[in-house]
């Protein structure tokens, strides 16, 4: 094993690649007339949707949404969320997620290009939550959306946690014959709701 | 199929024959070239990014082991086991030891051509160990015993009816269903049964990022994640040119890949890994299998800048019209082309062949490989190693000597235009090319005769 580690070092340093540098990297890409518009339109057209919750006020908000409407089980790590009733510290095995019908989860930041949403693993210890619910709910600031996704890279901290990602709309698929059908393994549907 | 090649040509008969499949199979995948043009057409410095992501690539492949040695430090710092596997074999050693150890019967898998290529399914089952494919595309080729057709579409040769009979067999939902959304609602409770009884989970790996440790997994039903999130095992392969230099690169590559690939502006999920999750355990198994071999040839090298978008394969015309397993390697249209002969050139010494050399491969590349100039490449060193068939190579010599001498070419071609209309069809039949074609009527005169008439007048 050590043996195939230097095998496989020697054999890339032997190939004697010449140097070419490092290209320096964009902070800014294309940029929008309206960020708020063009992130919620990214996320439509991804099968995703974004709401606007003017007063800011979350409760109010969530309860437009049908599938938050009919829960019975709710899991949120934001506060407002009125309906939530899964508590979080009782879990002790992931699985346990399998049956929530809404995860309510904050966002860290949103990108217009392409209606990706950054989150964190922070406070909450199963990630399964992101992926297992049926219906996904990702709360952020809008002064937090920003144009593409150098200007992304630019704010976020990758590394800082063990896992982050970004979401962008609900799990789907085109397998069969290229048809888009959303809610593959994970989430039916993923909103973005801005405060 | 010849003795120990693959012959594309023979390997595409049967998928030729069929013409409502091969037009169906062709306009399915043109009409995702069409969406990846309409998505890069969105970004106005979308060719600026294409040599940006090309250069920081072949950066990348300068410094390789350097970037390696970082990635290796910082991921075992996080509390990742990073492990080297020089080819298929020790990497499925090292994987099923791991399995072993932990006494794993039931492994969930999302896509990775890497362990494909591996043949690491086989290897798994052969000991005991049921692997579960949970990409929807892998898991109807897997269903079906075959290999997928496509490097980001597995089962885009296949039509609905098929997977719904497939289903039918395997899963047990009723017979005659083909909408891919009642399709795809019945795997979705079979896969989502798999994830939760999983004992562990396999990835594959688009980006390792040196600069933190971490890497990154784009998929779009979230499966990588639903299959490491459960179990308390997660073992990541990734080839040795998967990594590169900063956090802030992703910002170029993750807007190159999906639109590259499906015409999305990303992927759904593209999820960072930093070491293992809390209480579980995370295993990174890097892979050369010939990458450094590649890496020292001169001419070659730059193919392994490949982010397996598979936007060559979309645009590609004899992909498109012969189907994926034709090619008989995991890797099939232009990409597979120039990297299978690396690995046995007598074995694949046709896939070169199976190219117009139109270069509509290297212009949709996103990190701008010269995927036509390498196929050509490929023709002239299989030529000079007389691994080309000997009618093909007595062919290109006869042409080239004619095609160096004015009079013989003049005197040929008033031949062929005098004898091509007087030809039985089966003469055309018995070439690979003429198969499937009418040759046009011959013209009376040449260009040359053309010309010279009419600058006479
Ligand atoms: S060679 Fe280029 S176009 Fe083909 S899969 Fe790789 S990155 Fe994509």
């Amino acid at each position: 094993m050590a043996n195939s580690r230097n095998d496989i070092l020697r054999a890339l340093r032997a190939a004697h690649v010449p140097p070419k540098p490092l290209p320096d990297l964009p902070t800014s890409g294309v940029q929008y007339p309206d960020v708020h518009a063009q992130f919620a339109k990214s996320l439509s057209d991804v099968g995703g949707r974004c709401i606007f919750a003017g007063d800011g006020d979350i409760e109010i908000a969530l309860s437009k949404l049908p599938e938050y409407a009919s829960a019975i089980r709710v899991l949120s790590l934001v506060p407002g969320a009125k309906k939530a009733n899964v508590n979080m510290a009782a879990i002790i095995d992931p699985t346990e997620l399998a049956d929530v019908d809404v995860c309510v989860l904050p966002g860290q930041l949103g990108v217009a290009e392409n209606g990706a949403v950054w989150v964190v693993e922070d406070g909450f210890p199963f990630r399964a939550g992101w992926y297992l619910a049926q219906h996904m709910v990702l709360v952020l600031r809008a002064d937090t959306i920003v144009h593409n996704m150098h200007e992304a890279y630019e704010r976020i901290s990758v590394g800082a946690r063990g896992f982050s990602t970004f979401i962008s709309g609900p799990s789907k698929t085109a397998d069969i014959e290229q048809s888009l059908v959303i809610g593959a393994q994970g989430p039916r549907s993923c909103t973005a709701l801005v405060v | 199929m010849n003795e120990g090649t693959t012959e594309h040509p023979e390997n595409a008969a049967a998928f030729v024959a069929n013409d409502a499949r091969l037009k169906w199979h062709d306009q399915s995948l043109w009409f995702v070239r069409e969406k990846r043009d309409r998505a890069s057409s969105v970004i106005p410095e979308w060719e600026s990014l294409r040599a940006l992501g090309a250069d920081i690539k072949a950066h990348t492949l300068s410094r390789l082991a350097d970037y390696l040695e970082e990635f290796e430090k910082k991921a075992t710092a996080l509390g990742a086991h990073v492990h080297f596997a020089r080819d298929a074999e020790e990497h499925n050693r090292i994987v099923h030891g791991l399995l072993r150890e932990r006494n794993v019967t039931r492994v969930v898998k999302s896509k990775s051509m890497l362990t494909e290529q591996c043949g690491l399914n086989h290897h798994l089952e052969a000991h005991g160990i049921e692997v579960i494919d949970t990409d929807l595309g892998e898991r109807i080729v897997q269903l079906r015993h075959e290999p997928p057709s496509h490097i980001v579409m597995p089962a885009i040769h296949l039509k609905k009816e098929e997977i719904g009979d497939l289903f039918h067999d395997t899963m047990g939902s009723a017979s005659g269903i083909s909408d891919p959304k009642v399709l795809t609602e019945v795997a979705r409770g079979q896969l989502r049964g798999n994830l939760l009884a999983a004992q562990a989970g396999i990835t594959g790996v688009n980006f390792a990022i040196a600069e933190t440790g971490g890497f990154v997994v784009c998929t779009n039903e979230g499966n990588a994640d639903l299959g490491t999130a459960i179990p308390p095992l997660h073992i990541a392969s990734m080839g040795i040119e998967k990594v590169i230099p900063r956090a802030k690169d992703l910002g170029v590559f993750l807007r190159l890949l999906a639109r590259s690939a499906t015409g999305q502006p990303v992927t759904a999920y593209s999820s960072h890994f930093h070491g293992p999750r809390p209480g579980g355990e995370l295993h990174i198994v890097i892979v050369d299998h010939g990458r450094s071999e590649i890496l020292g040839r001169e001419h070659y090298r730059r193919t392994l800048q490949c982010i397996r978008c598979g936007a060559c394969m979309n645009t590609c015309p004899v992909y498109r019209r012969s189907g994926g397993h034709s090619y008989g390697v995991t890797v099939p249209g232009p990409l597979g082309a120039v990297l299978a002969p690396h690995i046995d050139p007598k074995k694949h010494r046709s896939l070169p062949f199976a190219s117009t050399l139109c270069g509509s491969c290297s212009d949709v590349c996103p990190v701008q490989i010269d995927l036509h100039q390498q196929l050509l490449l490929w023709r002239g060193d299989l030529g000079r190693a007389e691994l080309i068939p000997l009618r093909k190579r007595a062919a290109s010599q006869l042409a080239g000597w004619v095609l160096a001498r004015t009079w013989a070419y003049e005197f040929l071609g008033r031949i062929a235009r005098w004898i091509l209309p007087k030809l039985p069809k089966a003469l055309l039949r018995a070439n690979d090319w003429g198969r499937q074609r009418e040759l046009p009527p011959a013209p009376k005169e040449s260009f040359r005769e053309m010309y010279r008439r009419r600058r006479g007048q």
